[in-house]
């Protein structure tokens, strides 16, 4: 595949369907065949749909196995990037030129999203290429935005597959989209459908008209919970470099450095270190609404807090006073820290509020590190070990 | 269009006019500026969104803030 062959609209990938471009040249050269010919056809291509422009794979709205276990393990953060669909157009049911047009990104969670909504609907579906990135994040990088929109279309010969000129956009693209610029480009009117797959169908039947509720973004508890095992897998970086570094200082003594001490330590360092993980991860996502105080970092200063009590009157805290309350620092630091990377997955967040709260944030968690560090320190001297 | 592209009901429309209801719900998204014809929204925050570990990575970079990667299909989410 050359790179004229790339200009024209044909993709440089492995995953392809026989094409046959009927149009003639339409100026930039690229007047006929994309030659993407078919070895292994992917799963949710059940056929194709032929047009006056070329034949458009039509794709399956009944998710399978492969579906839901690809949708579990990006969920993990497992080969996130690559869990993508090639752009272009594809046909759901048996659509006319008369038939709706749907847009969305080309994350495979998203697509999967969408099409499973779209079971019994006949109706076309464009797949921008966001480089594998879900809707409202490529639309605020820009990548699902106006100039990609309107390349899309006119790659896909839109306005030769349908006659009327109106292309359904999920809501959130809005932040990358701009209808007006995307109808002086391509002709094609914007209309933009609700925040999820879900109202689609009610959307459609309700004449393109979204209730108050469909074009607003939650936060529930499930909503939260979807993007907790992705964090855990994703933060480990943090997890392991703690956990080896204060692992090997405390076998620093008085008298030097002793391997056997910093073993014994291990255990107890792990405890200690998951503590503020599961408090900054797990506990304050999922407890966020309940949890006093606005910001990410607060609320997550406040479970380290709270746990960090209660594992010291559980006695399970190891060491003495001075250990304890270096734990206590630590892990609220660290909760707190922890809390606040959670902002990047939330939907609510502003860069100004955001950078506002690490004015203050970053610096208690600093302090906390540092105080912890000092207290260990103290420790290691008074008792001198 | 600001009302409809608004994910937090910020505007709202009263008389033909569109006004200003809910900005303390305001997460910057930038859809109604995107949005606006006539271009009548300032959103004057820079680049980057309310992702802390995106700020930190800019910063660490000496750029705004990023999600890193060298193209656009970096996510650390």
């Amino acid at each position: 595949m050359g790179g004229s062959d790339q200009k024209c609209g044909c993709g440089n990938s492995n995953e392809f369907v026989t094409l046959q471009l009927k149009v003639p040249e339409n100026g930039d050269g690229c007047q006929k065949v994309c030659d993407r010919s078919v070895r292994v056809s992917k799963h949710y291509i059940v056929g194709s749909i032929q047009t006056r422009a070329s034949d458009i794979p039509q794709i399956s709205t009944q998710l399978g196995w492969k579906d839901y276990l690809g949708a579990f393990r990006v969920r993990w953060g497992i080969r996130r990037n690559s869990y993508r669909v090639n752009p272009g157009l594809y046909a759901i049911g048996t659509p006319n030129e008369r038939s709706d047009v749907l847009v969305t990104a080309n994350y495979k969670l998203s697509f999967d999203t969408v099409r499973k909504n779209l079971h019994g609907l006949n109706v076309w579906l464009l797949v921008l290429d966001t480089k594998g990135i879900n809707v409202w994040c490529s639309a605020g990088k820009g990548t699902f935005g106006t100039k990609e929109l309107v390349n899309r279309i006119r790659l896909s010969f839109l306005d030769t597959v349908v006659q009327h000129k109106r292309i359904i956009l999920p809501q959130l693209s809005a932040v990358g989209v701009a209808a007006h610029l995307v109808k002086e480009s391509s002709g094609f009117t914007v209309v933009y459908g609700p925040v999820r797959a879900s109202d689609i169908q009610s959307f459609v039947n309700a004449g393109y008209k979204a209730t108050k509720e469909m074009r607003l973004v939650h936060f529930d508890w499930y909503d939260r919970l979807r993007l907790v095992p992705n964090d855990i897998i994703y933060n480990l970086r943090y997890l392991m470099s703690l956990f080896v570094v204060i692992s090997v200082l405390s076998g620093i003594n008085t008298h030097g450095y002793s391997l056997q001490q910093a073993l014994i330590n291990v255990i107890p360092i792990a405890k200690i270190i998951a503590a503020g993980y599961f408090a900054g991860l797990v506990f304050t996502p999922l407890l966020l609404p309940f949890i006093p105080t606005q910001n990410f970092s607060f609320k997550g200063l406040i479970i380290g807090v709270v746990i960090s009590a209660f594992l010291f009157l559980t006695h399970s805290l190891g060491g003495n006073l001075l250990v304890k309350l270096a734990a206590i620092f630590f892990i609220s630091g660290f909760s707190s820290f922890l809390a606040m990377n959670f902002t990047g997955a939330s939907t609510f967040t502003s860069l100004a509020g955001v950078k506002k709260e690490m004015r203050i944030a970053v610096p208690i968690q600093i302090v906390s590190a540092v105080i912890a560090a000092i207290l260990i320190v103290l420790n290691s001297t008074l008792s001198g070990r | 269009m600001c009302v409809k592209v608004c994910p937090h009901e910020v505007f709202e429309m009263i008389q033909k006019k569109v006004h200003i209801v809910g900005r303390d719900f305001c997460m910057e998204c930038g859809a109604c500026k995107m949005n606006c014809p006539q271009g009548a929204i300032l959103l004057d925050v820079g680049e980057g969104c309310g992702c802390a570990a995106g700020i930190i990575k800019g910063a660490l970079n000496g750029t705004a803030p990023t999600c890193g990667g060298s193209d656009e299909s970096a996510c650390c989410n």
